[in-house]
């Protein structure tokens, strides 16, 4: 419990680093910053309480927001995939996740991979429809979404295979 | 009460949610108006420290690039003070003096977002506040939003709230220069009439109209223009001067008037 406790913590503050000094700078193409500190919730423990793993999501995403000037619109779309990350987790593991035993190194690379994708897609659903808040704009968010969620999803899946989760 | 006990307990992760969501949104949508919240900004102690540090180690991969920066706009003024009519040199009365200027760093930049803030290392302590203009060696900049004790965020002019009074150069002719968001290289000027005759490529500065900037600050060229919907008014693109992706050195401009402009102006209003 204290082991997992620390490397969460640890975790947490290496990827708010991680995302202001380095991929908030990425601008690649001029506009692709991948949000990579979307994989503290995808490796957080499951077995977790829920109400603390919504409130350190809301704290993640307000770290971010006071480095980049985003107002509170990296808190509001890490809250929501927080919130429906028990809905995700059900659609894409069926209902094994409720198990005592399951662990995520144990499902499949492909269950892996929706899941991560689910998430990255409702997290950067949720955040370009608030920074850019207009139907108008609706091809631009569109681009925005499919652009920078697949430059997150390869990031996310990079980093996911660096530092596997075994210990958990 | 036992029920409603029980209601709570039962759906209090998504209470919390809906608690949460509420928070940011109010935070969020409160900003899309003009002003920037001055809670959430990343001239706080923490992130201004942080990229601090970072830009301490950063800023020494382009020495080069940027000493060749200023040695270029020395060169300039240099070019201007050696052909002033009087030589002599030029006495300057304190109490004349209608701007002073600060110079500062950038340690953050940011311009793929549609409302950018920058971040810069000067702060109250080297008396920057609200509302003072800040431009480079080549044109402007933004406008300093928040401040706290040794750092400042910046409106960019690549935010959609941004709104700076600007002019085509050697007329009178004004409108607002505001940015739709999509590229970084171009803004956009609005509310220049029809009957103002225009060329591709002519100069785009600031006017006199604002109290934050002097006039006359470069600001781009004109890219396109087309008219707008309602047929009377030109809707021009303009090519910056800055490239918005790479900016070292700033200035910050305090217009020393700006406080008696703003209270006479108030003043006439409330009449």
């Amino acid at each position: 419990m204290t082991s997992s406790f620390f490397i969460n913590i640890i975790r947490f503050i290496l990827l708010v680093l991680v995302q202001v000094l380095v991929f908030n700078r990425l601008n690649f193409f001029g506009f692709i910053n991948p949000m990579v500190y979307i994989l503290f919730l995808y490796w957080y423990p499951i077995k977790e309480n829920r109400a603390a793993f919504i409130g350190l999501s809301f704290l993640l995403g307000l770290s971010i927001d006071f480095f980049s000037d985003t107002m509170a619109l990296h808190s509001a779309a890490t809250i929501t995939i927080a919130y429906l990350r028990p809905v995700i987790m059900r659609f894409v593991f069926g209902i094994n996740y409720e198990f005592q035993s399951f662990k995520l190194s144990n499902t499949t690379r492909a269950q892996q991979f929706t899941f991560l994708a689910l998430l990255i897609l409702v997290h950067h659903l949720v955040y370009f429809s608030l920074e850019i808040f207009s139907f108008a704009n609706l091809l631009l968010i569109v681009k925005k979404v499919l652009a920078i969620g697949s430059a997150s999803l390869i990031l996310c899946l990079l980093f996911g295979s660096l530092f596997s989760v075994n210990k958990e | 009460m036992q029920q409603i006990i029980n209601f709570i307990i039962r759906y209090k992760n998504f209470l919390l949610y809906i608690f949460l969501l509420i928070i940011s949104l109010a935070f969020t949508i409160q900003s899309h108006s003009y002003h920037q919240s001055s809670f959430f900004n990343s001239s706080n102690w923490i992130a201004g420290n942080i990229y601090g540090v970072f830009h301490g180690i950063t800023t020494y991969f382009d020495l080069d690039e940027e000493n060749e920066k200023l040695l270029q706009d020395n060169k300039r003024l240099r070019d201007q003070l050696f052909n002033l009519e009087s030589s002599a040199t030029i006495n300057i009365d304190t109490a004349s003096i209608k701007y002073t200027i600060v110079t500062g760093q950038v340690i953050k930049n940011s311009y793929a977002d549609n409302r950018n803030y920058i971040t810069i290392n000067r702060g109250k302590k080297d008396s920057v506040k609200q509302d003072m203009g800040v431009i480079t060696d080549l044109g402007v900049l933004g406008i300093v939003e928040n401040t706290s004790n040794k750092f400042a965020t910046v409106q960019s002019i690549l935010n959609e709230n941004s709104n700076i009074n600007a002019k085509i150069k050697n007329t009178n002719h004004f409108g607002s220069l505001i940015w739709d968001g999509r590229n970084y290289d171009a803004v956009q000027l609005i509310d220049i009439p029809r009957l103002v005759p225009l060329t591709i490529g002519d100069t785009i500065v600031t006017g006199a109209m604002s109290s934050i900037f002097p006039e006359n600050i470069p600001i781009g060229t004109i890219k396109k223009f087309d008219l707008d919907i309602s047929n009377s008014f030109y809707r021009i693109d303009i090519d910056l001067f800055n490239d918005m992706t790479n900016i070292k050195n700033v200035y910050i401009i305090n217009n020393l008037d700006r406080k008696e402009v703003l209270d006479l102006e108030e003043e006439t209003t409330n009449d």
